[in-house]
């Protein structure tokens, strides 16, 4: 359940008639076991592992490692530039999704297969990409390497697609009649912009936000090389991890790493929220 | 092979889509199951297939309880409304799946899918894509693969729904043809009543998960058991609280025998037919209720009879036609 | 309006992604082909080449296993539980791989996991050794194939699959006879984005592998390797490496969803 199911999910309302509570054999109960031991063994157990031990030093562990200052810092710092990028993301990733469905010229393709380049590309290349050309030896003179803004530019980097591509699909199955009614209403290009296409990209556009954001927060390979890692200044909280593990501090790893997924918890609830509006809505 | 429904049930949530329903279909008979959409026919069908479970009830196939057996031993042959051919097969492929699924040697297949397809008219296109052919010729040759294995039975749901009405006509008559042929007993489902009274040798009505009646065409078009089973095998118009088909009503520019005054409201010619819409007050107070009874002449006899809008006419159903009570009246007095 | 658009879309986008990206072919291919074939012929790198191969490939097999399998439960069938399941599916997505790290480590180490302890005791190493990496790879690369066969099954719809069972095919006949090919496109999409993904992974590989040098780098490591080791030329080389192959995968994809979108509007 994600962007593609998001999009999918309009399209499979009322068309099939409604399953019975379990359809499961002998043949799938099986599969379906395996399935999950599998997820277990694999995802389920693992993630239960770091929450357990960040509860096993209770709260009054939780307490101190989160005033902990660099880890605070840490926290801000991501928190913060993540909300910036997906903001930055909503604005632009609308509009090349615009631009992608609604305009035509040439190279147009090459457009679309530069939009995957960042979910493609490793993130360590990714941080070698952007120090060519914002690093030290910058061509453009423009040195961002051990700021904050090297935070927010790696964010903007590995984030470009999601909006995108969650917005783009919902653009090219919009009805083309229902803005024709209102052209014919007598709406400019402006409002028919405003008061018909985008509200019904809201649960698209927030979809994309929702995915950038959590990709935003998670973000590590393209920070090492270009952020410099400088604590209480630009060490995200990623990197704080790491340094946890590195120092064989697992319990204060561990903590800080249950504040992300909590994180990303409350972006897949929202996805599934907001999947369960678009079906409703239709 | 006779197929017996004993007491099938099928409820979804709270809809009841087939309600404690009976019927037996006959052995090389073509059946049609006919009804409105979401009646429940369709459903009945893939209950017969095993394509779907009954909440309640028995499916006999053949003196044998097959309500527990999955479909692939049921050996029913099933054409769908929307083809659901196999994509990425060819036609021929298509039409050998169920002998390939079988292992049956190699030239048994092809001597057999040869036979098919020219018994559906399609040998020159054995080798294209299904996405290469027309609706029609796709639903040719769903039809050539389902018979492919010999089933017992054949079910069809709906399998002109999705073709131009040209195209359903032709395949229809075709339809018609091919059973005649090769004899299978078949289950058609169909919301169209003139595909239904053209093609089956048995009706069943079905409406609302339950069965309003069972006949040949001729029985239920003449002598239909309430009104929903007329009005939905053909026009249907109300007079003096009885339900008559509009041409089953002999009209008369003056006074005749047991018939009954009335006034023009409005004349309608329709192709070689005229409709004329006629006010007759009611049997019991005259000023109260009227009802409009439709009418329906051949345009010569209109001429003829020489009335227009206005004009007092005087109306007999005719003798012999179908008559139903209306339930209002039925209720009422 | 629509030309202010394009253009600062194409503004964004090239400021972000492509001039920074040809400048590392830029700086890669700068001094000629022949330290950047020097770069491939050195052991360490082959090593580390060999080591991302074979941690994808089990990575791509086992997803593909299991991502068949689960997209099947959760398109075809009903039961308790499945919107849990449709979660935890998508959690790796949305996970940052340090964290992903940490969690295998707290599992499989020798000492305290509780999986690490009884499988040391039978003398099998996960932590910091190729087991590790597989299933850091499959963790993260694990949504991508399931992502992509669950629309298609649903688009599909059970129409075939019914007819195959009304003709008589049991439930393996179905699968393997009309299931699979129906989805092959989804699933070939599915393999090619995985295979890019757990080619890239790089924060939870380094948790769980140790990062030792020559021995448990994958390709990723040993580019962040010879960045600090100041050896940029050999960096960018396989940093160029790396972006080849995700851009290929992704031109691949794009290409045969084209042509498949064509046949489509023809048919």
């Amino acid at each position: 359940m994600t962007v593609a199911q998001l999009r999918n999910a309009r399209r499979f309302l009322g068309g099939r008639r409604a399953l019975p509570r379990t359809t499961l054999r002998r043949g799938s109960g099986i599969s379906l076991g395996v399935a999950v031991l599998w997820l277990s063994l694999l995802v389920l157990i693992p993630l239960a592992a770091v929450v357990a031990t960040a509860a096993n030093g209770g709260w009054a562990g939780v307490v101190t490692t989160l005033s902990n200052p660099q880890t605070l810092a840490a926290i801000r710092l991501t928190l913060a530039q993540a909300a910036g990028v997906t903001v930055v993301n909503v604005v632009m990733g609308t509009l090349i999704a615009w631009v992608l469905v609604r305009d035509e010229f040439p190279g147009k393709r090459v457009v679309e297969i530069v939009i995957d380049v960042p979910f493609a590309l490793p993130t360590i290349v990714a941080g070698l990409v952007l120090l060519g050309l914002y690093g030290p030896r910058s061509p453009l003179g423009f040195d961002v390497s051990n700021t904050r803004s090297a935070v927010f530019l790696a964010f903007a980097f590995v984030t470009l697609p999601f909006v995108v591509r969650a917005v783009q699909p919902v653009l090219e199955e919009l009805d083309p009649e229902i803005e024709q009614a209102a052209r014919s209403l007598g709406a400019s290009e402006a409002q028919n912009l405003v008061r018909v296409v985008l509200p019904s990209l809201v649960p698209a556009i927030a979809a994309g936000a929702a995915l950038s954001f959590a990709r935003a927060v998670s973000e590590y390979g393209s920070l090492v090389l270009i952020s410099g890692n400088l604590a209480l200044r630009t060490e995200v909280t990623s990197v704080r991890i790491l340094t946890y593990i590195e120092n064989g501090q697992v319990a204060q790893a561990s903590v800080v790493a249950t504040v992300l997924l909590l994180v990303a918890f409350v972006v897949i609830g929202t996805l599934d929220f907001l999947q369960r509006k678009v079906t409703r809505r239709g | 092979m006779s197929i017996d429904i004993q007491g099938v049930r099928k409820q979804y949530g709270t809809f009841v889509a087939l309600d404690d329903i009976d019927v037996t279909i006959r052995t090389g008979q073509l059946t049609a199951l006919l009804g409105p959409s979401g009646g429940g026919k369709s459903t009945l069908l893939r209950i017969i297939a095993g394509l779907e479970e009954a909440d309640a009830g028995r499916v006999v196939i053949d003196g044998v309880d097959a309500t527990a057996l999955p479909p692939q031993k049921r050996n029913v042959g099933f054409v769908f409304q929307h083809y659901a051919a196999f994509k990425h097969m060819t036609v021929a492929k298509n039409v050998a799946f169920g002998l390939e699924i079988r292992h049956r040697p190699k030239e048994e297949i092809r001597d057999r899918v040869k036979e098919l397809l020219s018994l559906v008219h399609l040998e020159q296109f054995g080798h294209r894509l299904p996405s290469q052919l027309s609706g029609g010729q796709r639903q040719r040759m769903a039809l050539a693969r389902a018979l492919a294995v010999e089933p017992r039975v054949l079910l069809l749901d709906e399998p002109f729904g999705a073709l131009d009405s040209n195209v359903r006509k032709e395949l229809r008559t075709w339809l018609r043809r091919l059973h005649d042929e090769v004899h299978v007993t078949t289950v058609l489902v169909t919301h169209d009543q003139e595909e239904a009274l053209e093609v089956a040798d048995e009706i069943v009505v079905i409406n609302d998960g339950r069965i309003e009646q069972i006949g040949g065409p001729d029985e239920l078009y003449d002598a239909p058991a309430n009104p929903f089973v007329m009005e939905f095998l053909g026009p249907v118009t109300q007079f003096r609280g009885e339900f008559v088909r509009p041409h089953d009503i002999d009209m008369f520019a003056s006074r005749a025998s047991e018939a009954f005054a009335g006034r023009v409201v409005a004349t309608q010619r329709v192709g070689f037919e005229v409709r004329v819409r006629v006010v007759l007050p009611s049997s019991d107070a005259p000023t109260v209720t009227t009802t409009n009874t439709s009418v329906s002449v051949t345009r010569a006899h209109f001429e003829d009879l020489g009335v227009g809008v206005g004009d007092e006419v005087w109306l007999r159903v005719a003798r012999g036609a179908a008559r139903v009570q209306s339930e209002a009246v039925a209720v009422g007095s | 309006m629509r030309h202010l658009a394009r253009w600062i879309a194409i503004v964004y986008l090239a400021l972000l992604v492509v001039w920074p990206v040809s400048l590392v072919f830029w700086h890669t291919f700068g001094d000629g082909l022949a330290p950047v074939f020097a770069t491939f012929a050195d052991p360490l790198v082959l090593h580390a080449f060999r080591l991302t191969a074979v941690a994808t490939a089990w990575s791509v097999v086992l997803n593909v296993l299991f991502g068949v399998t689960i997209s099947i439960l959760l398109v075809r069938h009903e039961f308790p539980g499945k919107r849990i399941l449709n979660v935890l599916v998508d959690i790796p997505l949305s996970v940052s791989p340090v964290v992903v790290g940490l969690a295998l480590v707290l599992v499989y180490s020798q000492d305290t996991g509780i999986f690490g302890k009884p499988l040391a005791a039978l003398g099998v190493h996960v932590l910091f050794a190729t087991p590790a990496i597989v299933l850091a790879t499959t963790f993260v690369a694990l949504p991508l194939v399931i992502r992509e066969i669950v629309p298609v099954l649903h688009e599909v719809g059970t129409d075939q699959e019914q007819a195959a069972r009304s003709l008589g095919a049991s439930g393996p006949q179905t699968f393997w006879r009309i299931t699979i090919p129906a989805i092959r496109w989804g699933l070939l999409y599915g393999v090619v984005l995985s295979l890019a993904r757990s080619i890239g992974e790089f924060g939870a590989v380094k948790v769980v592998s140790g990062n030792v040098i020559g021995r448990t780098q994958t390709a990723t490591l040993v580019v962040e390797q010879f960045y600090y080791e100041f050896d940029k030329e050999r960096a960018f080389a396989i940093a160029s490496a790396l972006a080849l192959v995700a851009i290929a995968a992704i031109v691949a994809v794009g290409v045969l969803r084209s042509r498949a979108a064509i046949k489509e509007a023809n048919s």
